[in-house]
């Protein structure tokens, strides 16, 4: 289970930004430097800036606007659950060609 | 708000766990101490990046954290101890040189600053915060950057400052400012207390650089700061924040 930057924290949110080690782990792209559009109330911002909950079994990253449900990681042992169900989209920049 | 991809050659694909050997080490307060590590093929990385780190008990019972680099020619961290926390008096007070920890990264390609970068910097710290943004001041100086920077670093007390001497003695271009919220030193001329809308005008340099910011700290730290820094007219799209947990500051 992975808390805050900066080590041991406590029951309240976290940022996007500690995503970047367990998606790390799944996509080539840094998936915390992509910017996403929430579904519900079309908001966008970098997923490096969401509040995300990481006290559930999983990690569940919230819209800071609506409180919709954008993304859920969840691990076990041997496969990685993922739902991105929240978002219309991510826009993940990529190096230039 | 669109990041930019880190470039090829500072991440390491795929994401593995590596094996990290404690070089060196030295305290910065008397709840925080600075970790060096040894750690074989590393990549490299940008200022601002984090590392993952991974601890496993002999009867298999694995745990990790999240840890801002704090220089960008090394793996070093700063590591505040919290007194309930799993992870963090293990490593503050019983990890020893030649010890071994398993570590992954760097990763986090958004709150990074480039040493190619022009823009006037603004760094806002609340307590161990200051990790990342160290890292930041730190690469500036080792590329001789000219880029303006700007620290705020509120901490508690005196006693609680990090990396005292580096911010002690600025290099030309770098401003620190310590707002101590609990206890102040003697004669300071700031009454104790939180980052104030009246500290940003006075000493952040908003008005004449429109910068870069780069906010670290507690969640309530963060919130509130990136509010004051909005608040004063400051595109949202150029602050970056980083959050912890409830302590700190």
């Amino acid at each position: 289970m992975t808390m805050g930057i900066q080590g041991d924290g406590g029951d309240r949110h976290m940022d996007g930004n500690v995503l970047a080690g367990p998606l790390g782990e799944l996509f080539s792209v840094d998936v915390t430097a992509a910017t996403g559009t929430c579904a519900q109330c079309g908001r966008n911002g970098p997923v490096a800036g969401l509040p995300v909950y990481a006290n559930a079994p999983g990690m569940v990253a919230r819209c800071p606007g609506c409180d919709n449900v954008l993304m859920r990681l969840v691990r076990s042992p041997d496969s990685a659950w993922l739902d991105f169900g929240g978002f219309t989209a991510l826009r993940i920049p990529v190096p230039g060609r | 708000m669109a990041g930019t991809a880190v470039p090829r050659g500072l991440t390491s694909r795929p994401l593995v766990w590596r094996v990290a050997r404690l070089a060196a080490e030295r305290w910065e307060t008397p709840t925080a101490r600075t970790l060096t590590f040894d750690v074989p093929n590393w990549p490299g990385h940008l200022p601002g990046q984090h590392v993952d780190v991974r601890l496993t008990a002999p009867d298999g019972y694995s745990t990790q954290r999240s840890y801002s680099l704090a220089r960008p020619d090394r793996v070093e961290l700063t590591v505040e101890r919290l007194d309930d926390g799993e992870v963090s008096p293990y490593l503050v007070d019983i990890l020893a040189v030649g010890d071994e920890i398993e570590l992954r990264g760097p990763v986090g390609g958004w709150f990074v600053w480039r040493p190619t970068g022009r823009r006037p910097v603004l760094l806002l710290a609340g307590g161990s915060g200051i990790v990342p943004l160290m890292a930041m001041i730190r690469a500036r100086r080792e590329e001789s950057s000219g880029t303006p920077f700007r620290l705020l670093y509120s901490v508690r007390s005196p006693a609680d400052v990090y990396y005292k001497d580096e911010l002690g003695h600025p290099e030309p271009g770098l401003d620190v400012t310590c707002l101590f919220t609990r206890e102040t030193p003697e004669g300071w001329p700031r009454p104790p207390g939180r980052l104030t809308a009246s500290d940003l005008s006075r000493r952040a340099g908003l008005a004449d650089s429109d910068p870069d910011c780069f906010v670290c700290g507690p969640t309530g730290f963060v919130e509130a700061a990136a509010n004051l820094l909005v608040a004063h007219g400051q595109d949202p799209q150029r602050i970056k924040t980083e959050r912890f947990g409830p302590t700190g500051g």
